[in-house]
């Protein structure tokens, strides 16, 4: 057991999958001998060689039919989108391709694909790199979307989606990348890529968050504990499909429920979340269910980012709001 | 400047001269039926001759046939193939059964001389999941969005390169629309890039539905785009099944002894619509226009070629029509015959493992297929 960032619990389940499976392969724009641009994949050619860790030229959608070509040829194809903003020149084969390929082969082939992107506010990008896109991706029948809050996570669920033969789509915290160490085992363990987790217990409200904004709502839980209200918070972890019963089980006990997410408020994760607790849940409920997003907007020129993203006090005010209902 | 009116590049001649390479499509026998590449001709044996001749006239026969089954309600989208055969014939035949076929929806003849059959042909016209399912697994379902069959062969040609399988290529078609996606550039750079085996097609049939062949592009012809890429490329006569053939063989010989891939444009033509589905080129184009390219018939050609050499008579053409016939009208009775879709099947294949809301769903949808 080794303190590790998040970024290097990634490159941990890279390698561990690497070693494991000689038929992955990581591949994109300076994953190679750079390493990445973040250097998640540093070192990995070095030890497994160009064969199985190599560079792209610079096109996302012909990443994305590498990708898909490669699984046709019997490998495990880990691509890297080098930033979340640049799978939209990847749409098609994300989207239009690979979330539909096992289906319209009756299931008879697989496209074992773990599709890599880092994403997130708060670290002052060019345009472009920082928006939470997974809106897009979450309404795509046959895509699996997860992105762990946490180091521990973030091993557990990469090498799970790397498994996994249905493709995933994952997605890193750019902000989390470097400023959070937890302990993470060296050795290989898988996280479920279909499961939320209570990362804070606690019995008058629930708190519903993922990636950065689970750190956000634990922040909030703090400052409510001070006056006496006990927030459970929950990691979603897994964006499609979304963990309800988890959900379900802390709402029956708290009865107040707060979702929130660092993407725009328009559609999305956080309004499917709200969508099933009001047509399941409604009558374990004492108040109505609370939502803090980003304004409809737009992401904000980079200067302005702070003012835009929301954060632990915007989740205290809305949770005392519900708790107060 | 010593000499202030001479341009230190002549764009001017740049552009007259890139297409030099270009000027003459690779024939053998031309548009009257004459053999032009008497070598060439030589090589093949009067039985081969005449297997090209039959693979033509069940190509023909089986557009006409589901034109009918079209107009008779028992089909879905369908892309129709005459004009195309020497290029669709020629080239699939030059393939291996090992060799990975990524076709696109006007492709069904060569999926089914690649290792499918007709029905399933009919199926996936008529929208069932059997018309993606193919006896050969080294094929793709028939891709719908333009230029994905492009940047997919990439990856196959690159996963055929990792797994080091011998005499194995992969190889794709468009049209000449085709190559206005970028899908097109990233495919042939990406295989370039990485020298993986591939022949990519490019059946330059005219008209991407309404739109010329000149409207896509300033450039002369399509193949000289692979240039740009470092691929070799070549233009050869679409309507000439030997020409295409001989090409085509050459280019799986190239790519598969690991030197990279090869673009082959066709000059062909889409003597009918589009689709089935409405599309009208009396709209945009006149006889007079196309009257050229139905003289320029590959049928015709080759028909004289074998008349001449007294291997082929019309009486064994109309013979082998009505057997096709027959055949395509069994494959049509198959293809109806096939069992009723589920729900619940297409919620299973979206997931390998389905999600608990799916499974939720496969549950209430098999309830209801129950009664």
């Amino acid at each position: 057991m080794a303190k590790m960032t998040y970024i290097k619990a990634i490159t941990s389940g890279l390698d561990q999958v690497l070693s494991d499976d000689p038929k992955t392969l990581i591949f994109g724009e300076d994953v190679g001998k750079n390493g990445g641009v973040f250097r998640t994949t540093v070192d990995l050619q070095d030890k497994y060689g160009e064969d199985r860790v190599f560079d792209t030229p610079l096109a996302e959608s012909g990443i994305l039919g590498l990708a898909i070509g490669l699984s046709l040829t019997g490998w495990r194809p880990i691509p890297e989108i080098q930033f979340m903003g640049f799978t939209f020149e990847a749409m098609d084969g994300i989207v239009g391709q690979l979330a539909r390929d096992h289906y319209r082969f009756g299931g008879q082939k697989n496209f074992p694909v773990t599709i890599r992107t880092p994403f997130g506010g708060g670290t002052h990008t060019a345009e472009m790199h920082a928006d939470n896109l997974e809106n897009y991706f979450v309404s795509t029948p046959g895509l699996r979307v997860v992105t762990p809050s946490n180091p521990y996570d973030a091993k557990g669920l990469v090498i799970s989606a790397i498994e996994s033969d249905d493709p995933v789509l994952f997605m890193e915290n750019l902000k989390l990348y470097r400023s959070m160490k937890d302990e993470v085992p060296d050795d290989k363990y898988t996280v479920p890529l279909d499961s939320a987790k209570v990362v804070r217990e606690g019995t008058d409200i629930t708190l519903v968050a993922y990636s950065a904004e689970v750190n956000e709502a634990l922040t909030a839980a703090d400052a409510l504990a001070k006056d006496n209200i006990s927030a459970e918070v929950i990691d979603l972890r897994s964006l499609s499909p979304i963990d309800t019963d988890t959900i379900y089980a802390s709402i029956d006990k708290t009865h107040k429920v707060v979702v929130i997410q660092e993407a725009q408020r328009m559609a999305g994760v956080g309004a499917v979340v709200a969508s099933d607790i009001a047509e399941d849940k409604i009558m374990s409920l004492d108040a109505p269910i609370g939502r803090v997003a980003a304004p409809d907007s737009v992401y904000p020129f980079a200067q302005a980012e702070n003012d835009w993203i929301p954060n632990s006090d915007d989740i205290e005010a809305k949770a005392r709001e519900i708790f107060n209902y | 400047m010593a000499n202030g009116s001479k341009q230190i590049v002549d764009f001017a001649k740049i552009k007259a001269t890139m297409a030099d390479p270009y000027k003459h499509p690779v024939q053998v026998i031309n548009g009257d039926g004459k053999v032009v590449d008497p070598d060439t001709l030589a090589k093949y044996s009067d039985d081969q001759l005449v297997d090209f001749m039959k693979k033509m006239v069940w190509e023909r026969t089986l557009h006409e046939q589901t034109m009918n089954f079209s107009r008779q309600g028992r089909l879905g989208f369908y892309a129709p193939t005459a004009g195309e055969e020497a290029s669709e014939m020629g080239s699939v035949t030059a393939f291996k059964e090992q060799d990975f076929l990524l076709p696109a929806y006007r492709d069904l003849p060569q999926m089914i001389q690649h290792g499918t059959t007709v029905a399933k042909g009919f199926l996936w016209s008529k929208g069932h999941v059997e018309g993606n399912q193919h006896e050969n697994p080294n094929m793709m379902f028939p891709q719908i969005i333009i230029g994905a069959q492009y940047v997919e062969t990439a990856g196959v040609a690159l996963g055929i390169q990792k797994n080091k399988d011998k005499d194995r290529v992969a190889f794709v078609y468009t049209g000449d629309g085709g190559t206005s996606q970028g899908d097109w550039y990233e495919g042939v750079n990406f295989t370039s890039a990485y020298q993986a085996p591939a022949v990519f097609f490019v059946q330059n049939n005219g008209w991407a539905i309404s739109v010329p062949r000149k409207k896509q592009t300033a450039a002369e012809t399509l193949a000289q785009k692979a240039v740009a890429m470092g691929v070799p490329s070549v233009q050869v006569d679409g309507m000439d099944i030997v020409a295409v053939h001989e090409v085509s063989k050459a280019a799986r010989d190239y790519a598969a002894a690991g030197n990279g891939p090869v673009v082959i444009e066709t000059l062909t033509y889409r003597y009918g619509a589009h689709s089935s589905a409405g599309d009208d080129p009396s709209r945009y184009r006149t006889d007079e226009e196309t009257k050229p390219w139905f003289d320029a018939d590959p049928l015709i050609r080759m028909r004289k070629v074998l008349t001449d050499k007294g291997v082929w008579s019309q009486d064994q053409e109309d013979k082998l029509v009505e057997q096709y016939k027959d055949e395509f009208k069994d494959a049509m009775k198959e293809a109806e015959a096939a069992p009723a879709q589920k729900v619940s099947d297409f919620l299973k294949w979206t997931y390998n493992v389905p999600t608990p809301a799916v499974k939720k769903q496969i549950a209430e949808f098999e309830a209801k297929e129950s009664k």
